[in-house]
């Protein structure tokens, strides 16, 4: 378990007294025992967050063994002269939802977009630091940055479905990349992904249709397939459910899970409930800093860092 | 009374409200009346609007009409009743009279002139004071109005912006109506036109030989006014040589521009482009005539083509494309940059290249405003008139060797009005009836090319 824990040491002076903390942890219980009666009266000390960590039975699975499937190591960002990322260093595991928290501004999407060099297309933006992807360097002149985007999928905090058909929003992928050699070929690798993005059954009928004429739920689960489509290693997915409505987050993160072990996901999300829901690793971010890093079952429950705990239970982000 | 004092009285008497205005409103404060609802400027601007306006407007009206009303008196006095009956001379004598009159000139050729000088003055005098009289009442009825509403509660602001919502409308509609002025004096010319060639010989005909004889009997005196060698030649030259030019290059210099070059770069670039809509059309028409068109002659006669002329459809379809490339390629990267960003993260972030990304993505998104572009593109290019007028020569060919001299409407225009022209004649008239058909094709061109473009907007909003 602790191979896999990246050290980190606090960099600021912890805040609050330890007193404060055992003061806190008192409200939190009361405020549970009381809820039913007393919610109306004071606001809401935690948010459920010990339910929803509950209600994830994989949030406190042991670290995977073996060799990270993404290791990044000392990352440094800079846009033009401002440090957004101040040496961060995270393991994405095969089978595991990571979730990167943190509030606004924490450098959390900066960093997803580093994994598959999203980076690179944003003016002034530089990247130091190792990333590697199953051993390789990302980063090297080695490595074609079209192919590892292809082994590392991206899905965005809007869904952004091309406006094309359904059909050829999924088909996208493989054409480009060559994967179907025959129409056949196409409509199964279509299908089949569009299964696993859960979004079969609603338009089996109307693949002809523009992809932009969907719900927004729909629209991210498209791009979701569309993401699939490539059948990448890795899926990277920022603030996936911010633009959606409760229901289709829920679908959202239901597909999360059953994605989970076909992928490795790493999904930077504001909400911090469904960081408790979907993930089994959590990382959290502060000012560009990976503050704690760990099983979500351990950063929800039992921080280590006053920031971490801070952040948690609402006081600032 | 003239015209000229009448406008200078009225502003005057403007003014004076104005101040009147200002002063009084600034009184009522001073004395204490409670807070103004608009400010004495308000107040003042408001005096001025009715003052003004409305005695403008009538001097703006009345200018036309005195000039008739001077010119019936003249002739109906009995001195003007011995002017000669024909239009041209009657109008020589009257013009000369009205300078002698006003003091332009010190004295007249024509004794006619002279003569009438006197009753002229004495009318222009008369309608000038009926006239000027009128507009200054109105003025003074306006700010006399306008003074006796000076109070505190009084709502000025809103009066004013009554006034200015009006003003705006009306310059709005100027341009309007100056089109709709120019559809109809087209229009009934080329009616003209109509009732002496056949619309279908002009629509259908393939001959245009536009010359109509001195004598009846003289050759070919009918002339022979088909259309469609001409329209040919402007749709080769402006929509097909042209765009074929314009096209590429433009869609090529703004995916460039907006996809790849870096920012400094593409700030020096865009301008430096930008300045190609800025050449005057006539130093591309030189460019064109001088320096492509010869080349071209022997590109073709190099190539074998021994009818290769030195005015040919391709040297000035060449030089026109590239005139045309600022408005593709400003157009173009307008839709392509409006193609949200989050589209191309989409398709890089699936491991597409950026061409890929521009070719299957950013393109087809993009695709309604560069159409749209194009069109506009193709609509200025058939209306362009220097570099067809020098450098694509005047022999109505059907041809579709782009090395071949071809002539467009626009050149055929041109030299029918260039020159002695009679008005009761075919070959005057046709120019009209060109200048219409032309008109209608270019109004059609961009009426789908801002629905195309709109329709567009509208799509990621």
């Amino acid at each position: 378990m602790t191979k896999e824990m990246q050290p980190v040491t606090p960099t600021t002076p912890v805040p609050f007294p330890s007193t404060a903390i055992a003061a806190d942890a008192a409200q939190d219980d009361a405020g549970i025992a009381k809820e039913d009666t007393a919610w109306t009266q004071r606001p809401e000390p935690t948010p459920h967050l010990d339910e929803a960590v509950d209600s994830n039975p994989t949030a406190g699975e042991p670290l995977g063994q073996g060799a990270p499937k993404m290791r990044a190591q000392d990352i440094k960002v800079f846009y033009g002269e401002k440090q957004a990322i101040r040496g961060v260093s995270i393991d994405v595991h095969e089978d595991k939802v990571t979730a990167f928290i943190g509030p606004s501004g924490c450098g959390k999407s900066t960093f997803l977009r580093c994994l598959n060099r999203m980076n690179d297309t944003i003016p002034g933006a530089r990247v130091t630091g190792r990333i590697e992807l199953d051993g390789q360097d990302i980063n090297s002149p080695d490595m074609d940055v079209v192919q590892l985007r292809a082994r590392v999928g991206m899905v965005f905090q809007k869904p952004n479905p091309f406006p094309k058909s359904i059909f050829e929003n999924v088909a996208y992928g493989p054409r480009i990349h060559g994967l179907a050699p025959s129409k056949a070929d196409l409509d199964t690798i279509v299908e089949k992904s569009l299964r696993r993005a859960g979004l079969w059954d609603e338009v089996k009928d109307r693949l002809t249709e523009s992809g932009t004429a969907l719900s927004g739920g729909q629209q991210q689960r498209l791009c979701i397939a569309r993401a699939i489509a490539v059948d990448p290693e890795v899926i990277l997915m920022d603030e996936p459910c911010s633009a959606l409505d409760p229901i289709a987050t829920a679908k959202i993160e239901e597909l999360i899970h059953e994605l989970r072990g076909r992928y490795a996901i790493a999904i930077v999300t504001h909400n911090m409930q469904q960081a408790a829901r979907v993930s089994q690793r959590t990382a959290f971010f502060h000012l560009g800093e990976l503050v704690e890093y760990g099983k979500t079952a351990d950063i929800f429950t039992n921080p280590r860092e006053q920031r971490t705990q801070d952040y948690i239970t609402g006081r600032y982000g | 009374m003239t015209l000229f004092l009448a406008l200078v009285l009225v502003v005057l008497v403007a003014a004076a409200a104005a101040y009147l205005a200002r002063s009084r409103a600034a009184g009522l404060r001073a004395s204490g009346g409670g807070r103004l609802n608009s400010l004495p400027g308000y107040h003042a601007a408001f005096a001025f609007l009715w003052a003004a306006v409305p005695a403008l407007l009538f001097l703006a009206a009345w200018a036309p009409i005195q000039e008739q009303l001077v010119n019936g008196a003249v002739l109906a006095s009995a001195a003007g009743r011995q002017l000669p009956d024909f239009d041209l001379a009657r109008a020589n004598i009257l013009g000369e009279a009205y300078q002698l009159a006003t003091g332009q000139i010190a004295a007249a050729i024509s004794p006619d002139a002279a003569r009438i000088a006197p009753v002229y003055r004495e009318a222009l005098g008369r309608y000038g004071l009926i006239g000027g009289g009128f507009a200054l009442l109105l003025a003074i009825a306006g700010a006399a109005w306008a003074l006796t509403r000076v109070r505190a509660t009084f709502r000025a602001r809103s009066g004013v912006e009554k006034w200015l919502m009006g003003l705006l409308v009306a310059a709005s509609l100027i341009a309007i109506l100056t089109t709709l002025g120019i559809v109809l004096s087209l229009l009934f010319e080329s009616l003209r036109f109509f009732s002496m060639v056949p619309a279908t010989d002009f629509l259908f005909g393939t001959q245009w030989s536009p010359q109509t004889a001195l004598r009846a009997d003289q050759a070919g005196s009918s002339g022979a006014f088909g259309s469609i060698p001409l329209f040919w030649g402007t749709v080769f030259i402006g929509a097909i040589i042209a765009m074929i030019v314009a096209i590429p290059l433009g869609l090529m210099s703004a995916i460039f521009l907006t996809q790849y070059a870096p920012a400094r770069l593409r700030s020096v670039l865009k301008p430096m482009l930008e300045i190609l809509a800025g050449v005057p059309t006539v130093v591309y028409g030189y460019f064109a005539a001088l320096t492509v068109a010869p080349l071209v002659r022997d590109l073709g006669l190099g190539i074998g083509i021994s009818s290769a002329s030195s005015e040919s459809a391709l040297a000035a379809g060449l030089v026109m494309g590239i005139m045309i490339i600022p408005f593709v390629s400003s157009m173009a990267d307008d839709s392509i940059a409006a193609v949200p960003q989050a589209m191309r993260d989409g398709s890089l972030a699936m491991g597409a290249t950026r061409s890929e990304t521009i070719r299957k993505v950013i393109l087809p998104a993009a695709l309604p405003g560069v159409v749209g572009g194009v069109l506009l593109a193709v609509s200025r290019a058939i209306g362009e008139t220097m570099i067809v007028v020098m450098a694509a020569g005047l022999s109505a060919n059907l041809t579709a060797n782009p090395f071949n001299s071809v002539t467009t409407v626009t050149t055929q225009i041109v030299q029918l009005l260039t020159g002695d022209q009679e008005f009761d004649s075919p070959k005057t008239l046709a120019a009209f009836a060109l200048g219409l058909v032309l008109f209608v094709v270019t109004l059609l061109l961009n009426l789908i090319a801002l629905h195309v473009v709109r329709r567009y907007r509208e799509a990621y909003e």
